[in-house]
């Protein structure tokens, strides 16, 4: 069996047995109705954001050829933390719960995908584009937007700012059923969408200049990767909060699993990897941390550490 | 043919290829040579739409590079570019194989992996082909690319400065094996070289830049001379007759 069919193997084994456990360790006859629904619908959440995560970060990383970078750096979190902020200082904390509804969904991620792709076709239109100069205008959005929302926390109702903090970390626990309906078909359509563009997208992993000399439209795959990166973020930041950076920690780990660069084989690693270590991580913020500790801190602290070493070992080579 | 019409390049106020015209005979090693800064580069990426031009146009076998489906053209011109760099752990054969991509949009049958084969052999890199690319040296780096474009089996190859960083051994191979291509395969190549000696030995059509502007052009014979070297170089060359070719010595 090659090598890359029994990490699959293997991971997927992991996968299922975590699900498992996940949805069924704790069961009792008289919680069942209760738990079962909720633990379905949390199992449901994780595969469409841990699928939405992983693939938008791989394919991030082929159109900026670089392997550290995650389409969080491009602000997307930032904006998503300004809009949440400004619904509590214009209206109130009370009109928070406006955003999880299925129209508050649609609008912020009609205004995410909107502003995302009124960028990238404002920056990427002229003839000599440069992939980098467009993530650093996004970079420095993301910071003028962080930048407003600390402004207007700091002014604040300090009770406001209260609820306003639990939106800042990422959760799984507050996800809106109809939510999943709606965001399923779009993450659906974008994973089909994007495996049409895989071999492709192999092809631009070797820079620019080979991609166009091979006939690849260099221009339309990169827009129209960009535009699905920005939806697919966008979905996974308005359903479960900035969790972003799970990107970088989930496509490495599949890199060096699988050691590819042929999307068919990372992509679906990175997806694996990133669900796999999403039910890990509610597996031990529910029943062993018993609460006491959101996903994203512990998603953050790991991939924190795993970047840093990451970078030490970029240097080194 | 490559037919090079009126093509103007700047970059806001700086233009660094002015109004050049000019045809490249096909079937022939045609040497791009001038200052650095001269125009050489952009006009090579101006040619193989990396880049595109403010004013005039390119024709490949007598379309317009704007009319050209760039998935095909790629079947017709291979431009391997300066900075080849990328950071992927890749071998030797499966950069070869990406050369076959405008055919096949990666799925290769075996009609592809035969032409991967003889590319391999072709160049001399059969033995390494499981090596990775990081792994060789800058020499076989430049042969493994030299390869793919070799796969890629188009007409037209461009190769910016392929010399580049390399020993005389390795430019002499690459350049014997780059004029193979023309006397056995039948390729058109266009190459923009430094070392004039290697352009003197090796090419037969030159194109001499210089400020952006196309100063001479011409076989060998006519441009490889004092006076014309000194207009493009604005220095002192000596031309000495070696075995009937001519040898330049602009040391001083």
């Amino acid at each position: 069996m090659p090598r890359n069919t029994k990490i699959f193997a293997v991971l997927s084994l992991a996968y299922v047995a975590l699900l498992l456990a996940y949805v069924f360790v704790g069961l009792s006859w008289e919680s069942w109705g209760f738990s079962f629904p909720r633990r379905i619908k949390i199992v449901s959440a994780i595969i469409l954001v841990g699928t939405a995560i992983a693939l938008s970060s791989v394919v991030f990383q082929t159109i900026t050829t670089n392997h550290i970078l995650t389409p969080s750096i491009m602000g997307l979190d930032s904006l998503y933390l300004f809009l949440q902020t400004i619904v509590v200082f214009a209206l109130g904390s009370g009109h928070l719960v406006m955003i999880s509804d299925v129209p508050g969904f649609l609008m912020t991620l009609l205004l995410m995908v909107g502003a995302s792709t009124l960028l990238f076709l404002l920056m990427f239109r002229r003839d000599d584009q440069n992939i980098y100069f467009l993530v650093l205008v996004g970079f420095v959005f993301g910071t003028v937007f962080s930048g407003l929302a600390d402004f207007m926390q700091v002014i604040i109702d300090p009770n406001e700012y209260s609820v306003l903090e639990g939106r800042m970390f990422a959760t799984f626990n507050r996800i809106n059923l109809d939510l999943l309906w709606i965001a399923a078909p779009i993450i659906v359509a974008l994973l089909i969408m994007t495996v049409r563009d895989f071999r492709a997208l192999d092809v631009l992993s070797l820079g620019r200049t080979h991609a166009i000399n091979l006939g690849v439209n260099y221009r339309g795959l990169v827009l129209r990767s960009l535009i699905s990166i920005a939806v697919m973020t966008s979905v996974a930041t308005v359903l479960v909060g900035p969790i972003t950076f799970l990107g970088i920690l989930v496509v490495s780990l599949a890199r060096a699993l699988f050691k590819t660069y042929r999307h068919h084989i990372l992509a679906f690693g990175a997806i694996l990897v990133a669900v796999t270590v999403l039910l890990l991580g509610m597996l031990l913020t529910e029943r062993i941390l018993m609460f006491r500790t959101p996903l994203s801190v512990i998603i953050n602290f790991v991939g924190g550490l795993y970047f840093l070493y990451l970078l030490l070992k970029a240097k080194n080579a | 043919m490559i037919e090079i019409r009126n093509i103007t390049k700047s970059y806001g106020e700086k233009t660094v290829v002015e109004d050049v015209s000019i045809a490249l005979p096909t079937g022939k090693i045609t040497a791009f040579i001038g200052s650095n800064g001269a125009g050489k580069s952009t006009i090579l990426s101006l040619v193989s739409r990396l880049i595109a031009a403010n004013e005039g146009e390119v024709c490949i076998d007598g379309v317009s590079l704007a009319q050209w489906n760039t998935r095909e053209l790629a079947k017709h011109l291979a431009i391997l570019g300066q900075s080849t760099h990328f950071n992927l752990r890749i071998t030797v054969e499966d950069l070869v194989r990406f050369g076959r991509f405008p055919h096949s949009q990666g799925k290769l049958d075996e009609a592809d992996q035969e032409i991967i084969d003889e590319a391999l052999s072709y160049t001399g890199l059969h033995d390494l082909k499981g090596r990775f690319i990081d792994e060789l040296s800058g020499g076989q780096q430049q042969m493994a690319y030299i390869a793919m474009a070799i796969a890629q089996n188009t007409k037209y190859i461009l190769l910016d400065e392929p010399l580049n960083n390399l020993d005389m051994r390795r430019s002499a191979q690459i350049m014997s094996l780059l004029r193979r291509l023309v006397h056995e395969k039948g390729k058109t190549v266009i190459v923009v070289i430094h070392d004039i000696n290697f352009v003197s030995f090796y090419a037969d059509f030159i194109v001499a830049l210089k400020d952006g502007k196309l100063r001479h052009s011409g076989p060998v014979s006519e441009i490889i001379k004092p006076d014309v070297l000194k207009d493009i170089y604005d220095m002192d060359i000596v031309v000495e007759d070696y075995n009937g070719k001519p040898l330049c010595v602009y040391y001083e």
